[in-house]
């Protein structure tokens, strides 16, 4: 069974590849409490867009199951889930479990 | 761009597709090839999947193995398409969804794929296959002809969406090519549709891998968003 740190260990190893390709103002650091996109956000449209395709490209390789995270359901929630590490590793946690019937 | 380049084409089994395959081949490149048939194609440097390019999950599958071999994908040739040649008004909706399936949804799903791969290297050509259909709006093409205009806007904007990755997006429309999609057509038609040509002849697969091979190039980095047809129009 994989916990939510285990996630977020697994967003943290996107965010090294992710860093590895932007300029220092651009990269991203690895904290619960980073703040992706939005008011306050470190990323623009096309960080946000090579950040979730590092992601899903990590989980995928950590936990063996294909997350899409840019469903509609993510799109159209109060809380968008690209706010934070936090909520997006609470996100693709229920996605995971999802795939699992869990 | 690493040497040999990594070529992916779809609908490698037949026809312009299996031309394609041997060109590439014959230029010291590493090909991978798909299409929902086997190959009988028997080279160290060649590999096959068998599945259907609307098969979102078997797409996936074929990337992540690709990736998984070769750490890369360099080129990506999307030639895999099927047509409807027939009035509008005998056109089945199946038939109709089929042709939107392989062409467009196909097309599109393997550009996004080769897409994230690309990126890693900040580096990637994609290639489209169209048609002078479009151009000439040929009757008795209308789900065809809709398609690979579809696929040209896709060309269009991808071009746009994916220069920041350094991934450049082209398209060739082929006149007609002696293969078996357009068998089934009565010669006078084909011969009215290559007289409207600048040069009124059957086309060859190497035409056309001469044009795809120009946008692979690395030099062509600064090429992206175009349509080139054969033939002249």
């Amino acid at each position: 069974m994989r916990d939510k740190q285990q996630i977020i260990e697994s967003i943290y190893r996107a965010i090294d590849e992710f860093n590895v390709l932007v300029p220092p103002p651009a990269q991203l650091d690895k904290s619960p409490s980073t703040v992706l996109f939005g008011e306050h956000g470190r990323l623009d449209s096309l960080g946000l867009v090579s950040l979730i395709l590092d992601v899903e490209g990590q989980v995928e390789a950590d936990f063996d199951m294909s997350v899409s995270l840019t469903s509609e359901r993510a799109m159209s929630r109060d809380t968008s889930p690209f706010r934070s590490i936090d909520t997006l590793a609470d996100y693709i946690s229920e996605l995971l479990d999802e795939q699992q019937g869990g | 761009m690493a040497s040999p380049r990594i070529v992916l084409i779809s609908g490698s089994r037949r026809g312009i597709g299996a031309g394609l395959v041997n060109y590439f081949l014959a230029l010291g490149d590493t090909v991978v090839g798909c299409s929902r048939g086997p190959s009988g194609l028997s080279h160290e440097q060649h590999t096959h999947f068998e599945l259907d390019v609307a098969d979102e999950p078997a797409v996936k599958r074929m990337f992540r193995d690709v990736r998984q071999a070769h750490g890369r994908l360099d080129v990506l040739v999307n030639n895999a398409g099927v047509a409807s040649m027939n009035h509008a008004m005998l056109t089945p909706v199946d038939s109709a969804r089929q042709v939107l399936d392989t062409n467009v949804i196909g097309t599109f799903l393997m550009c996004r794929e080769a897409a994230k791969l690309m990126r890693r290297a900040g580096v990637g050509r994609i290639v489209n296959l169209s048609t002078v259909a479009v151009p000439l709006r040929l009757e008795g093409e209308a789900l065809y002809a809709s398609s690979k205009a579809a696929v040209e806007m896709l060309t269009r904007v991808l071009a746009k969406e994916f220069s920041d990755f350094g991934v450049t997006v082209n398209a060739v429309g082929p006149s007609p090519i002696k293969t078996d999609l357009v068998k089934g057509v009565p010669p006078d038609k084909m011969d009215a549709i290559i007289d409207q040509q600048h040069i009124p002849e059957w086309a060859s697969v190497n035409d056309v891998a001469n044009i795809v091979e120009f946008f692979a190039r690395p030099e062509s980095r600064f090429v992206t968003g175009q349509v080139i047809y054969l033939g002249g129009f």
